[in-house]
């Protein structure tokens, strides 16, 4: 495959016009270069909304309980509709498809917390174990609440990592005692969430010690469950289903949103990402055309080329070259450019996409061009080369010698 | 080895037909020296050009060391020239951007022999043609009688059955035409046959056949 003298040829060939060649394959390499900081951008994009929604699993049901704001039954508006332990139960008993589920209790105001002369104030969260999955909780130290934890009322807490840098500094906060009003929690984990700093200023504590400790009563203010197997439209059915339930379980009209509220997130995701899918389909679509003008301006100067080497075609002809030996001489020149000038599009793209990568914002992070997507970058330089190379070889091909060497 | 028989060439112009070829016979044995003259437009540059397979024919057949030449297809008719025909130009049609010696090796480029060996060969036939200092000299380095010299060593290095020459001589002066003619007598000792278009007398004397042609035949 490795022809020393075609490819002399076709460096001869380039240097004999260097800005010709030079415009040319700023052409090629320009397409590439934008095609590739599109598609990086739209990567970009795409995981910045994608983390977004990271923080909350996609799949999960709210349901909070509020007050009727339409009179019902023969009860008068303004009840207070209430949650408790047993409609937890309901709720798993209940629905097949539901796979981690938290019940949540708000305990007012934050609390002062302890650890040997520090005396800092932040939120308590009560909560099931099933927490960490719906919101996406990383544990970075110790362990999670467990069932045993909610089973025995163990006074024990997981911390935030800013919980944790202001109590204890450096230290090891694991299993280690501190003071919430007055009362003892041995700390078991340490969390880390891509909610944002507000997550991890809360300490987390089993939601059965919160009820009999704080609050005295069974009650729930809000339950969370996520689902398994279900579509989009499967989400919105089992929202409805557990709506009319409730409304049947708690005596309110179901059409009372103000009653009970019940929402998932999967809606938003899915358009979010059909929108995600139609700006990349966009961004291919000017990248591809800007490529095609590259690849017009390449052939338009091997038409020129092969015009200006009307003379010298036609001396190898008589000296016994085949039309095939021809066509593949116009054909690798423009393969040539075009890969040469598209990779390095393609090189810099990529490397002025790498310096991007430390900018983030909310709906952008990461930019990042596929390993995939470069491999086809590079298929499509050769092969929109040859192709950019095909009429001018074919037309140098047929090139009569005779007349071909009496022109000048 | 060349065999011509009743060869008819026409050229279709958008008004009328031209007949440039009408009916030529012409036998031309290996190792001949035959020259062809005739006035501008007598057709004898079509005729050149047929028999080095560079143009068709209408009518007629033509057999080169056998073969019938006709309706070939390119790369057939390229491999023959490549392989039996060597050509020198009045205007030389040396590559401007090779040196002699690459020049001289080009044919050989398309036989597939290895470029260490065609650079040998090169050199060998630069030798003989009195170039060989001039060897990694461009076209336009060198005078027209020593580009000249350069296109016939081009010329003879694939071995060819014959060589075609249009007005070989047309550019250079009398003194580089006599030394050009004598390297053609030189190598025709060696077996190979040339066919020379000229108009000059001078260079016809020096030929054993001269072939007169006139207004698309052969006079006799």
């Amino acid at each position: 495959m490795f022809d020393y003298d075609k490819w002399q040829e076709i460096f001869e060939s380039i240097k004999r016009h260097k800005l010709r060649t030079a415009l040319t394959a700023f052409g090629v390499f320009w397409g590439i270069f934008m095609l590739v900081l599109l598609l990086g951008a739209g990567q970009g994009l795409s995981n910045g909304i994608k983390f977004q929604f990271s923080d909350e699993a996609i799949n999960s049901i709210w349901l909070n309980p509020g007050r009727t704001s339409i009179p019902y039954n023969g009860i008068k508006e303004g009840k207070l509709i209430k949650l408790d332990n047993s409609d937890f139960n309901y709720i798993q008993e209940q629905y097949e498809n539901v796979d981690q589920i938290t019940g949540r209790l708000f305990l007012s105001g934050d609390k002062t917390v302890r650890y040997n002369n520090t005396t800092l104030s932040f939120t308590l969260q009560c909560i099931h174990p099933a927490y960490k999955t719906v919101e996406n909780i990383i544990i970075t130290k110790g362990r999670f609440l467990n069932d045993n934890d909610l089973e025995d009322v163990k006074k024990v807490c997981v911390i935030g990592r800013i919980v944790k840098t202001k109590l204890f500094g450096n230290e090891d906060p694991i299993g280690k005692e501190i003071l919430i009003d007055n009362i003892i929690y041995l700390v078991v984990g340490e969390f880390y969430d891509t909610g944002g700093e507000w997550m991890m200023k809360n300490i987390l504590i089993p939601i059965t010690t919160a009820q009999k400790v704080y609050a005295g009563t069974n009650r729930l203010h809000r339950i969370v469950f996520t689902t398994e197997g279900l579509t989009t439209e499967g989400m919105a059915a089992l929202q409805s289903r557990v709506l009319s339930d409730f409304s049947k379980r708690k005596n309110f009209d179901p059409k009372d949103r103000r009653a009970f509220r019940a929402f998932n997130n999967s809606e938003d995701f899915e358009e979010l990402q059909s929108m995600i899918a139609a700006i990349n389909g966009i961004i291919w679509l000017v990248g591809i055309f800007s490529i095609i003008a590259g690849v017009i301006g390449v052939s338009n100067i091997m038409l020129i080329i092969v015009k200006d080497r009307t003379k010298e075609i036609g001396i190898r002809k008589a000296m016994g070259a085949t039309p095939l030996s021809i066509v593949s001489m116009i054909i690798q020149e423009s393969i040539l450019i075009t890969a040469l000038a598209g990779y390095l599009g393609l090189a810099c793209g990529v490397g002025l996409i790498a310096l991007a990568k430390d900018v983030a914002t909310e709906f952008w992070r990461n930019p990042e061009v596929h390993l995939g997507v470069a491999v086809i970058a590079t298929l499509v330089l050769i092969i929109a080369g040859a192709l950019a190379g095909l009429l001018p070889a074919l037309q140098a091909a047929r090139i009569n010698p005779v007349l071909a060497m009496k022109s000048d | 080895m060349i065999e011509i028989q009743k060869i008819h060439k026409y050229y279709t112009t958008a008004f009328n037909k031209l007949h440039v070829l009408k009916g030529i016979n012409l036998s031309i044995k290996e190792g001949e020296f035959v020259s062809i003259m005739g006035s501008s437009g007598s057709g004898k540059s079509t005729l050149l050009n047929i028999l080095g397979i560079l143009d068709e024919y209408d009518q007629g057949n033509y057999f080169l060391d056998g073969d019938l030449i006709k309706g070939m297809s390119q790369t057939k008719a390229a491999l023959l020239r490549n392989q039996k025909i060597g050509f020198v130009f009045q205007s030389f049609n040396l590559l401007p951007f090779k040196t002699a010696k690459e020049n001289i090796a080009l044919p050989l480029y398309y036989q597939k022999i290895p470029r260490e060996d065609r650079q040998q060969i090169a050199m060998q036939y630069l030798e003989r043609v009195g170039l060989k200092e001039w060897a990694d000299h461009y076209p336009n380095q060198m005078s027209g009688g020593q580009q000249q010299r350069v296109a016939i060593a081009r010329a003879l290095i694939s071995k060819p059955k014959v060589i075609l020459a249009d007005e070989p001589t047309g550019a250079l002066d009398s003194v580089t035409s006599k030394e050009v003619m004598n390297l053609f007598k030189e190598f025709n000792d060696e077996g190979i046959a040339f066919v020379i278009v000229t108009h000059e007398r001078e260079v016809a004397d020096k030929t054993s056949r001269c072939i007169k042609v006139k207004d698309g035949i052969i006079e006799t």
